[in-house]
């Protein structure tokens, strides 16, 4: 029988702080870039705009295209290479260019390509792609993603709340926040576009990073009611050891499946991967190092009944700090605000 | 033993149900003949493909406000929106979709159309066929005098802000007016910029107005310089112009320029403004080439329509009959020569080919729309941009599926081999369910496909681990096998609905390529639920019935 992580004993809790650390500098990383360099990379489905893919015939080169759409007043357009040297996206989206398509989306489209066909010959490149969005209807989609993401943690908390005991929904809860939050900062870092797509990848990993966090308490709650005794400390960290070989071999198959997406499924989907496969290891991490450790705080805030169990919250050399240490790191961590 | 006789009937009867419903049939579709995309039946699995991975046409089209208020959206829209229809059944698209969406768009989605230009025209096209008599009486050199005053006027008055709004406005107008075809929007580009350096000066002047304009080869019809069109358009614009129009009689701009010594002119025409008859009447319409008039719409009318029409037409003999398509004048308006009957003809002047006269046949036969559509969103995928998504999405899915096949097999052994024919059946059933019903396959969908193996598998990762630490404690193999899928139940059962919901979440709240990713997701997930549970369990019992009392299991 072939075995990972075997019958492990480690201490993942004991780590807490350094992992607290970790994100919340993760996540004001994100939050200085942002205050830096200014808004989301919006894709044009949300600002509104003019996305063209164009394929020439041969190689060409990113100025010429940029001069001819100077001359033809679209200016402040995006030009960027895809994948390879003859294939380029064409991005309109600053406001002027949006506010022409409020009387009919598809002008600036049109105009892009009589230009390039005036400067480059109609049958030397081919427009595989358009995508031309209204500003109002980028303003309402704008809306629904918004809506949909609450909703989705709404939804899922709701049900953990109903399966599991309120401390373990919301524990799992905002650990699933913790997760969006550090893919938030990590696609501003990156600078990748947030599309469509992308906002679904972000609601993949909602359910995803919710998955892991059940898979561990629904051990925790499986171990609370064997054993009455142990500390939830203990009991945390042995159900996390437990479930250690299926966390590993699952996110690696998880994760060689993301890549190949990464790898083999082309430009237009890159996004979508990458997002995806960093969400998955802040969903493994989160688990562990975010799930677990709040469940104790709030176990320590709110103590069970005791006649209810006796699972006491800590019995640890680090219950006296935890709550200390706990308030240093509440600010700067946005999802353990609503905890309060 | 009876029971598991049943289990395996069950999966049997799935897979049966699953081969016929993903079995090859008959389709229409887009595919490539050479070098260019036909229409033509193939025999395929029946997977319905999103246009991201097909190639084709979304469109949003919403109601022109910029055009005039329209009293009842709704019920207008529902009147558009079958005309739409019509226009895009006779256009010739394999499985369109034209529907509502809120109360103020129309989804219109065109898979494998290979010229968005032209589709795009076709659906917009207002298609408002007029026939109305020009003026003979001279009332607009009447008025001409009274109009030089307005302009006047309002030029002494004229504070810069309005007259830029005006133009803006104008210019608005115009587009509609003027597009005729990629030309004349470039033209009217260059018109603009010579205009607002005039405007100064024509403002100033007196006889602003009448000085743009002179008399025609008939009355009725004048002709406007190209370059003061939008200076004209601007005045015309102004409320005092229109107040003081004479009743009754409307102005209209002709189609085509026309050129007198080395100046390019454009028509404008003073007609009756209540048509003798309108496209309501028309029932047929056909492209034809003539020898003298060029490319030509050929129409019949209906027989009341065409009744109607004679008596009309008996009324203006010696008269010029303006033909006028969405408020602008096609052609030079015919003298009539005697009564016309159910029969007529438009002529499209010069440079058009027939494929634009084919499509303004399409239009004119289709009908008007009630209201003006503006464009909201188009998205255009090439058919061979959506062939390499295919090629690329399926490699990701082999190549992800051969991965995890291999740490399946490598580290479960024999229980890994019944993990990996369990998620051949997962696949198998999956894309019958998207085959069943008829959801739409497309590239986050196939994202959300390949991810899901790796989910999927989930499932059997914490049945597996969960066999082993019972085997570890030292139960017996059927024992922990049982054991083993009870305690895995809830987990797997509680991740499963969490999936789901946000899944169900994203599906009602996304649009188009992100609805697929939604239903793959939840498809997929409702798949891997049966086979991980009830499949891989049932494999076991007859592994179990065949070797009785096997002290070990490899896994």
């Amino acid at each position: 029988m072939l075995r990972i992580l075997h019958d492990t004993r480690f201490d993942f809790i004991k780590w807490w702080r350094w992992a607290a650390g970790l994100t919340a500098g993760f996540m004001l990383l994100g939050l200085a870039s942002f205050a830096i360099r200014g808004g989301v990379n919006y894709s044009i489905e949300f600002t509104g705009g003019t996305l063209m893919q164009l394929q020439f015939g041969k190689a060409i080169d990113a100025g010429d295209i940029r001069s001819t759409l100077d001359r033809a007043g679209v200016r402040g357009a995006e030009i960027q290479k895809f994948g390879s040297d003859s294939e380029f996206t064409v991005r309109a989206q600053n406001r002027q260019d949006v506010a022409q398509q409020a009387s009919g989306a598809e002008s600036v489209a049109q105009r892009v390509q009589d230009a390039l066909t005036k400067q480059f010959g109609a049958n030397s490149y081919r427009v595989v792609r358009t995508e031309a969005v209204g500003p109002r209807v980028g303003a309402e989609l704008r809306r629904n993603a918004a809506i949909a993401m609450l909703l989705a943690s709404l939804v899922t908390l709701v049900y953990l709340a109903i399966r599991f005991e309120w401390r373990f929904g919301v524990a799992a809860v905002l650990s699933t926040g913790h997760d969006v939050l550090v893919t938030l900062a990590f696609i501003k870092l990156l600078h990748i576009e947030v599309s469509l797509t992308v906002v679904a990848a972000i609601l993949t990993l909602l359910g995803y990073s919710g998955n892991d966090t059940i898979i561990i308490f629904d051990r925790v709650r499986e171990n609370l009611k064997k054993d009455r005794k142990s500390p939830l400390y203990d009991v945390l960290n042995r159900s996390i050891n437990e479930t250690l070989p299926r966390s590993v071999l699952t996110h690696a198959m998880t994760l060689a499946a993301t890549l190949a997406l990464l790898f083999f499924a082309g430009e237009v989907i890159r996004p979508f991967a990458i997002v995806m496969a960093f969400g998955i290891f802040v969903a493994t991490f989160s688990s562990v190092y975010v799930a677990s450790p709040l469940l104790l705080w709030i176990e320590h805030r709110w103590p069970r009944n005791v006649a209810e169990g006796t699972n006491k919250a800590a019995v640890r050399p680090s219950r006296t700090e935890l709550p200390a240490t706990e308030r240093g790191t509440r600010n700067r961590q946005p999802e353990r605000a609503g905890s309060r | 033993m009876s029971n598991l006789k049943y289990r395996v009937l069950l999966i049997i009867a799935l897979l049966a149900a699953s081969a016929w419903s993903l079995f090859p049939r008959k389709v229409i579709e887009r595919v490539k003949r050479g070098d260019r995309y036909v229409f033509d039946t193939v025999t395929r699995v029946p997977l319905k493909r999103g246009l991201d991975l097909q190639g084709g046409m979304h469109l949003a089209l919403e109601i022109d406000d910029s055009k005039g208020t329209v009293p009842d959206r709704s019920e207008a829209l529902d009147r558009a929106i079958k005309v739409v229809r019509t226009r895009i059944d006779e256009f010739g698209v394999a499985e369109p979709v034209v529907q509502k969406s809120g109360d103020s768009q129309i989804i219109v989605e065109l898979p494998g159309i290979d010229d968005p230009q032209r589709a795009m025209a076709v659906v917009q096209k207002s298609a408002f066929l007029e026939f109305q008599i020009t003026d003979k009486t001279q009332a607009l050199e009447k008025v001409l005098p009274r109009f030089d005053a307005i302009v006047k006027e309002s030029g002494l008055a004229g504070k810069v802000p309005s007259v830029l709004g005006d133009t803006a406005k104008a210019d608005k107008g115009l587009q509609g007016l003027l597009s005729s075809g990629k030309d004349s929007t470039r033209k009217d580009s260059t018109a603009k910029n010579d205009s607002t350096k005039k405007d100064s000066l024509a403002l100033t002047a007196g006889g602003a107005f009448s000085k743009l304009i002179q008399q025609g080869q008939f009355p009725g019809e004048y002709f406007v310089a190209d370059r003061d069109v939008t200076t004209l358009q601007n005045y015309l614009d102004l409320p005092g112009i229109q107040a003081a129009l004479p009743p009754g009689k409307v102005l209209r701009w002709g189609s085509d320029t026309v050129s007198l010594g080395a100046t390019p002119y454009r028509p404008i025409y003073m007609v009756d403004s209540r048509p003798i008859i309108t496209g309501e009447s028309l029932i047929g319409a056909k492209p034809n080439q003539v020898p003298i008039e060029g490319t030509v719409v050929e129409f019949t009318l209906s027989n009341e329509g065409g009744r109607r029409f004679r008596a009309e037409t008996a009324k203006h003999i010696r008269d010029y009959m303006a033909i006028v398509l969405d408020q602008r004048v096609m052609g030079r308006p015919p003298v009539i020569q005697s009564a016309i009957g159910t029969r007529g003809q438009i002529t499209m002047g010069q440079g058009r080919s027939l494929q634009d006269a084919q499509d303004l046949a399409l239009v004119l036969r289709a009908g008007a729309l009630p209201v003006p559509l503006k464009v909201a969103e188009v998205r255009n995928i090439g058919a061979s941009l959506g062939a390499d998504s295919i090629r690329n999405g399926v490699r990701a899915l082999v190549i992800a599926v051969g991965l995890v096949v291999l740490i399946l097999i490598v580290y479960y052994r024999f229980s890994g081999v019944l993990a990996v024919l369990a998620l051949g059946l997962y696949v198998v059933y999956t894309m019958a369910m998207l085959a069943y019903f008829n959801a739409v396959l497309t590239l986050p969908g196939l994202a959300g496909f390949v991810l899901s193996v790796g989910i999927a598998v989930d499932a059997n990762v914490l049945i597996f681990e969960r066999i082993r630490e019972e085997l570890e404690r030292g139960k017996t193999v059927r024992t922990a096998i049982d054991e083993g899928f009870r305690h895995a139940m809830t987990a797997i059962v509680d991740t499963s609905v969490t999936t789901i919901l946000t899944a169900a979440v994203l599906y009602q709240y996304g649009t188009g390529p992100v609805q697929g990713f939604a239903v793959t997701l939840i498809a997929g997930i409702t798949a891997s639920l049966f086979t991980a549970i009830f499949v891989v369990r049932t494999f076991y019992l007859l592994w179990l019935s065949r070797s009785r009392g096997a002290q070990t299991l490899s896994i």
